[in-house]
Order: C-alpha cells, then structure tokens, then sequence
C-alpha cells in the first residue's frame, strides 16, 4: 500500500512536472520545474534499487545539462520571448498525433508480459553492493561499449566548440 | 614471318608515322615515309610474283580476327596467282603515284596528311586483295571506300569536293549493302566465309533454290548477284556510277590510283575472285555482262561530249571497268583480269598527265581553254598521246591485246548474250578512241585558247611527275605484250598464268572468225581517231555545227542522261523531304522530343508539387514522421 | 507491490509529453528540453526493467544514454549558438532554409 502510494506521488509529480516544462513560456521557468522532474526522476530510480542510476541521473543532468541550458538561455532576450506565442499554429496537430500515438502505446503495454528474471536478484545485490555490480559489468562484458562512449563524449567536446567559435574572418 | 606479310603493313606503317607525327615533325619530309614503304612493298612484291610464278600457293591464318561459336574468322592471306597479279598492279600504280604526289603536292598544307591517307590507301587495298575470306575482304573494301572518301574529299574547304566525298560514300552503301547481305548469305549456306571451302563447296549447292520472299531463288544466282551489288557500287556501273565523274574532285593522283587503276577495279577482281560462284549461274552472268556492255556504251557517249578533262577520263573509266564485266560476264574472266591490268598503267597514266597538264594550267581543267600545249610539255604530250593509242586499241600497245581479246571472248565464248556485248564492245572501242583523242588534239594541238598569263605560266613539270610519266608510259605500251594471243604468234601467258585460278576460257571460232573480229576492233579504233582528227585538226565547225543540228541529243549526253537529276528526283530529294518532314517534323520534334522532354517535364511538374511538402519547417517533418510511427503502430495493432 | 506496467505506461505518457513539446513549441530550447525528456522517459522504463527482470544490463543502458545525452546537449546547444548568431532567431518556425 505504501509503495503505491510512493509510487502514485512520485508519477503524478513526474506528469506535472513534464506537462510544466513544454508547457511555460519562460523558459527558465521551464528549466527550473526540469530541474524538479529530474529529482522526482532520481527518487523513483532510488524506489527501483538503482541507487548509481539515480546518483548520476542527478549529477549530470541536474549538475552539468540543467546549467548548460541555463548558460545558453543568457543569450535570449527574455522579455521579447514572454510576449510571442509559445506553440506553431499546428499544434492541435501535434497533440492529436501525440494522443493518438500515447492511446496506442498505453493499450500494448497492458498486454505486455515481462521475460524470465535474471541473476541480479535484490540479495544478490545487497551482497555485492549496486556499484560494484555495475561497475564490474562496464568494465568486462560493456568495455568496448564504453570506450566507444568515452569517444562520443570527446567529440561531443571538440565539435561543441568547432561548432560555437566565433568565426574569425580570414583575408 | 613471312616476308610477304611486310606487303601490306608497311604502308600501314607509314601511315601511322605520318598521322602520328606528320604534323609537327615530317611536314615536308612526309612523302620520304610513304615512298619508302610503298617500295618496299614493291620489292617483296616482285620476290612474292617469282615465288608464285614457279608455283608456289600461300593461303595461310596469321591471326584469329574474331571466332564467335560457329562463326570463325581470321585475318589471313591467300597469295595465289590471281592476288599476285592484283599485287603487282597495285603496288606498282602506288609506288609511281607516291612519287608523282611529290611534285603535284608540293607546298600544299596538307602535304602530310595527303601521303598518310595514300599510304592507308595502299594498306586497305592490299588486304583486300590478300584476303583468304570474304570478311577480310569486306574489311578492305570498306577500307578502301573510306580512304576513297578522305581523298575525294581531300581539299573538304571546297563545298563541291566534300559534296563529292559525301556522295561517292553514299552511293557506295548502297552497293555495299548487298555485298554484305551476299556475305551473309554465303555464311549462312556453307557455314564458313574462307575462300576456299566456300570454293569447293560451291558446286554442291548448284541446283538448290532458296525462298525468298515468296519467290524460289537459284540460290548461287541470289549469292553471285548480291556480290555483284558490291561490285556495282565500287566500280561505278550502272546504275551507281553517278559518284565516280564527280569523285574527280579530289587531287590527280588520288584520280589516278584509287579512280583509275586500283579502288575501282576491286570489283571486277571481286567477280574473278568469286569466279566459281558466277560460273554456276548462268542468270548472275548474263546480268553482269549486259551491265558491263550497258555501261560501257553509256559513259563512252556521255564521255564524247564533256569539256572536264578530268571528267571525259572518269568516263572513260567507267566504260572501261564495264568492258571488264562485260568479258566477267561472258566467262572470259582471265580476259576481264588482263584488261584491268593493262588499263591500270594507261588509266593511271591519263590521269597523271591530265594532272601534269592541270599543274601546267594553273588548275585548269576546261579543254575549250586549251589548246596547242604540245610544244611547252613535250613529254606529257608524248606519254599521254601512246596511252592513247593504247586505250584507242591501236596494234602493238597494251590495250590492244586485252580488248581485242575481251571482244574475241565475247564473239566466241558460249554466253547467249555474247554476240550482242560483242557489238556494243565493238561500238565502244570506236567511240572510245574518238573520245580519247578528241581530248589529245584539243589539248595539245592547234592554238591555245587560254588567257595570256595561262600562256605565259606554261611549262613542263618537274622530274618527280616526269619520271612517272614515262615509267608507267613503258607500261602502258608494253604491259600487254605477256598476253598476245597465239594467233599473232605470242603465247598468252597471262591467260596461262591465271587458269589454275580463273580456268581457261572457251572459245568456239575458227581463226578466220577471230582475224575478222580483230580487224573489226582495229578499224573501230582507227575509226575514231581519224574521225576525231577529221572533227578537231581539219574541220573544227563540224562538231559545232552538229551540237546544233542534234541539239536534243546534245543536251542529253552533255548533261549525262540526266541521272543525277533523276536520283535527286527520286532518291535524294523524297529522302531529304522525309528526313526534314517526317524524322525530324514527327519523329524526332513530336515522338522522340516528346518522350525525351515529357518525361523530364512530367517528373518537374510533380516535384513540383511534392515540393510544397517541404516546407523547410522542422516541426512539420517531425510531425509528419510521428504520423507515420503512429500509422505504423496503428497498422501492427490491428493486423 | 507497483507492478512493471505502471512504470512503462509513466515513461509511455512522460514520452509522449516530450513528443507533444518537441511538435508543438517554437522556441527551439524549449524543444531540446524535449528531447531530455524522452530519454529520461526511455530511462525510466530500462531501469524499471532492470528491476523487474533482475538483470543490470537496464542500468548499463540507462548511463550510456545519460552519456549520449550529455553529448547530445553539448552538441545542440553549440548548434542553437552558431544558429542565433547567425539566424538571430530561436523559434524554429522562423527557420525554413530546407525549403524545397
């Protein structure tokens, strides 16, 4: 009982949250209640034993994407973007194709039947601590997955700035 | 390697030189490639004669063309004693004509690009004539019609020469056209296009008929007659000669070797070499000799009347290749080969001295603004005047002998048409020798009728035309003298020579028969020089006042029986009416434009209503793409 | 005991949510924040699945996408930046330069 409880405060929350964020015209406000979703986001990784999942979900979204949209949002003149309109003229469009679509998808996950459970049950690991199971998994079977995602980041860093340096004019 | 491969391929060597490097190194050093070449093949040529005069036959493959399951083909070479001939007649007029180019070009800006096409010439008319099958033969042939179009159409900044080019090559597909359906067929029915099983198997398919087009065709007289078109149009009969007289446009030497005394025998060597086939249809036969005698009588009347000095000589030449299917046609195929070797040295050497006399002229080719040349080029006088006599039959030079056998052939020979051939052979012969020296005594007799600077130009030509001259004059006389018959105590050793390959002609007659037929054609010939020298020393009005008096006959031949009129009635005109009208009014503009230009116009047209799709709006593609996710779901849901 | 579908028919409407502002809103910032919200929908359900099939390979993807997405910021962010400069614009509506 208590779980759905936890359960019911945590996704409505998450719901609110979401709707809040496409929905302000400020958009630091909209960050602001991102900001807010990603904790509810966090706690509810906690509630499904995800401790490193919800540490990191705090730590890079909250800590690094939030500021990083926070930064960018300087440039934009905030009073002008108050007064225009917030949706494209379409959008009765976009919510039809949406409500559609989110019709269908909650109709199949009813139907859905979850497959044989693995060895990573709750004892298992309370025994060996979430981190290390985690960590031990990244660094032998997703090795060179990760590798690869250490060279996605270090592109993400040289074309982010290739991408946003002032173009100095050439003679 | 035998050295009889270096006949053809070193002109072709040559010719590539001059092409290659002609215009920026040789310029005018060019001619030193192709004579020297030309020579050479001269050389191997008479060591090739002596080996096949003590009887020695090369028919050999040196090289696999193209073999395509049934169909194999090789370039290879049949040096028997037909070839050999055909080798001696062409390497020699080559040689000669290369060297006279050195004084008749000099200075022109083409100088390289004319010895390349001579010695290419050369190269494509000696693998026709060596040739062990009837592709490599075709080759040639085709060959040689394209280096006859580069050279009539020689000086292309002339409108009438590139006319002529483009003429002379049209006419000729025309023949072509059935030369190569012939081929076919002689594929089809023997399975091999070489030479010689094509030869021994001739005789099986004697009897047997073919349907065609709903009719039963002698089979050999459908396959001989279509090898005939091919001749037709090579050798400018009837009625395809019209490209030859205006072929004339081209440079005298081109005149001389591939007008005269090569290109367009190759059609005569064609129906000697495909003399098995021919001889089993009587039809094929009887068709080329009324063509030959036909066309002789008609280019001979036409040749009485021109004032072209080059064209009269043209004219003569169809008439004299038709003399040649004229003993073709009646069986007497060592006759018609001894003719076409005799012919080329006079032919040849007509037209050289009709290019000395050019050269001396200015470029002159009127005969009415001749006159009186005899004493400023006293050797092109003398040696035009005994290819003269030669061509007019006189006794004693070489066209003497080979018409007189020609006219013998045809008299006695078993042909249903003999007797008729004979007498319009016989007509010829007159007709050709008043023509003939028609031409000399307005040239070089009486006054000149030229202007006071042509007069004051006139000179003789250098000794690189002279020497020809005089070298092909020797021939002219004296090439018929391995041919005289028995009756004058000679031994015929040309017919001699060329029976393994040819047969030997049949005569029916007694020798009283034949004195009659040699006197006849000796005072044909005299005939028509004292005629002429009657019409143009003596009394010069005569013809004037005969051109008025037969005005209508006049007209007629001096404007050729209005062939060229009629084709471009019948043939050329409706064909460019169509082609202006039809192809490119319908065909082209409303079928072929249409597809062509409706379908890049349709594909527009709906781009550009696609494109209304593309908005530029990102939303809008990304709305468009959920929509198609949500179809999709939708789709898999309710499958 | 919250049953697994509840967590997927969560991240199912959050996802939803995220389409709907990425559809429909102008500024193009707003419409970033957007594609946050998708992965954190499609976070929410692999560790959801993680849980519930006792198996960590979830978790694993869930912080190679926080990854992709720390990238992904970086990179778009940088993107609006050069575009402002350029179009002096943030609303996407504005922009039509692939027009056909």
């Amino acid at each position: 009982m208590l779980s759905e409880l936890f359960f019911g405060y945590y996704a409505s929350a998450i719901v609110i949250f979401s709707l809040l964020v496409v929905t302000r015209s400020n958009p630091v406000h909209s960050v602001m209640w991102m900001l807010l979703l990603f904790f509810h986001i966090a706690g509810l990784y906690l509630f499904l034993n995800a401790e490193f999942v919800a540490a990191i979900q705090i730590i890079v979204y909250a800590g690094a994407i939030l500021v990083l949209f926070l930064f960018i949002l300087l440039f934009l003149n905030l009073r002008e973007e108050l007064k225009v309109k917030r949706f494209i003229g379409a959008w009765p469009a976009g919510l039809f194709v949406t409500t559609a679509l989110l019709v269908i998808v909650l109709s199949v996950v009813r139907s859905f039947v979850p497959g044989p459970a693995g060895k990573y049950s709750i004892e298992f690991i309370k025994q060996e601590t979430h981190t290390k199971a985690l960590g031990k998994l990244l660094y032998t079977d997703y090795l060179f997955p990760f590798e690869i995602a250490s060279l996605v980041l270090l592109v993400a860093i040289i074309g982010a700035i290739v991408l946003a340096k002032r173009k100095t004019r050439s003679k | 390697m035998n050295n009889y491969l270096l006949i053809p391929f070193l002109p072709l060597a040559a010719f590539l030189i001059n092409i290659l490097f002609g215009r920026k190194y040789l310029k005018d050093n060019a001619h030193w490639v192709s004579i020297l070449a030309v020579a050479g093949s001269w050389v191997v040529t008479v060591i090739t004669l002596l080996d096949v005069l003590s009887g020695k036959v090369v028919n050999e493959d040196i090289y696999s063309w193209i073999v395509s399951g049934e169909f194999k083909v090789s370039v290879g070479f049949l040096i028997d004693q037909l070839t050999a001939v055909m080798l001696v007649v062409v390497t020699t007029c080559s040689a000669l004509i290369h060297i006279y180019s050195v004084g008749y070009m000099q200075g022109d800006k083409g100088y390289y690009r004319f010895f390349a096409y001579l010695s290419l010439f050369t190269f494509c008319m000696l693998m026709l004539v060596m040739a062990n099958n009837f592709l490599q033969l075709y080759f040639g042939w085709e060959g040689v019609g394209l280096c006859s179009y580069f050279l009539i159409g020689y000086y292309f900044d002339k409108k009438p020469a590139s006319d002529a080019g483009k003429k002379a090559f049209i006419v000729n597909r025309f023949g072509d056209f059935g030369f190569g359906l012939g081929i076919i067929m002689i594929f089809l029915t023997f399975g091999t296009v070489y030479y010689e099983p094509v030869f021994s198997q001739a005789k099986v398919f004697a009897v047997q008929t073919i349907n065609f087009l709903g009719y039963d065709v002698h089979l050999m007289t459908l396959i001989a007659l279509l090898l005939f078109c091919g001749s037709i149009g090579k050798s400018a009969q009837m009625p395809l000669h019209v490209w030859l007289p205006d072929a004339m446009e081209g440079p005298t030497p081109v005149s001389a070797l591939i007008h005269a005394a090569t290109m367009v025998t190759a059609g005569v060597f064609l129906v000697a070499r495909c003399s098995p086939i021919f001889s089993l249809s009587e039809t094929a036969l009887m068709i080329v000799a009324l063509t030959g005698a036909i066309t002789s009588l008609f280019a001979a009347t036409i040749g009485l009347v021109q004032n072209d000095i080059k064209r009269i000589i043209a004219y003569s030449t169809i008439s004299q290749l038709g003399y040649m299917f004229l003993a073709a046609g009646v069986g007497a195929y060592t006759a018609g080969m001894f003719h076409l070797y005799t012919h080329a040295f006079f032919k040849a050497l007509l037209f050289l001295c009709a290019g000395s006399v050019m050269h001396a002229m200015s470029g002159e080719l009127d005969l009415q603004k001749m006159g009186g040349l005899k004493k400023y080029m006293p050797i092109t006088y003398w040696t035009m005047l005994f290819a003269s006599l030669s061509i007019a039959g006189v006794p004693g030079f070489a066209g003497f002998f080979s018409k007189d056998e020609i006219l013998w052939l045809a008299y006695s020979g078993q042909s249903p048409v003999g007797k008729f051939v004979w007498a319009i052979g016989t007509v010829v012969a007159f007709l050709t020798a008043f023509y003939s020296f028609r031409l000399i005594f307005l040239t070089f007799h009486g006054k000149f009728r030229g202007t006071y600077e042509q007069e004051h130009h006139l000179h003789e030509s250098p000794k690189a035309m002279t020497i020809p001259l005089i070298i092909l004059c020797i021939g002219a006389v004296a090439s018929g003298w391995i041919g005289i018959p028995h009756l004058l105590g000679g031994g015929e050793h040309f017919t001699e020579f060329l029976t393994p390959v040819l047969g030997h002609p049949e005569a029916h007659g007694t020798h009283a028969e034949e004195w009659l037929v040699m006197a006849i054609s000796i005072i044909a010939g005299f005939s028509g020089v004292g005629l002429a020298a009657l019409f143009y020393l003596v009394k010069t009005d005569i013809p004037v006042m005969l051109a008025q008096k037969f005005n209508a006959t006049y007209k007629v031949l001096w404007n050729k029986y209005y062939v060229d009129e009629l084709y471009s009635f019948i043939i050329v005109r409706p064909t460019i009416w169509t082609a202006k009208n039809i192809l490119i009014g319908v065909t082209d503009a409303k079928i072929i434009e249409a597809i062509v230009n409706g379908i890049p116009k349709g594909i527009g047209e709906f781009s550009r209503i696609l494109r209304k799709v593309q908005t530029g709006l990102l939303q809008r593609y990304a709305a468009i793409m959920a929509l198609g996710v949500l179809i999709i779901m939708a789709v898999m849901l309710l499958r | 005991m919250v049953p697994l579908n509840w967590y997927l028919m969560l991240s199912a409407v959050v996802f939803m949510i995220g389409v709907f502002g990425f559809l429909t809103r102008r500024n193009i910032i707003i419409m970033f924040m957007s594609i946050e919200l998708l992965l954190n929908a499609v976070n929410i359900s692999l560790v959801a699945f993680s849980h519930y099939l006792q198996d960590m390979r979830g978790q694993i993807l869930a912080v190679f996408i926080i990854t992709v997405a720390a990238a992904e910021a970086a990179i778009g962010l940088a993107i609006i930046i050069a575009l402002f400069r350029n179009k002096d614009t943030v609303h996407a509506d504005e922009m039509s330069e692939m027009k056909g």
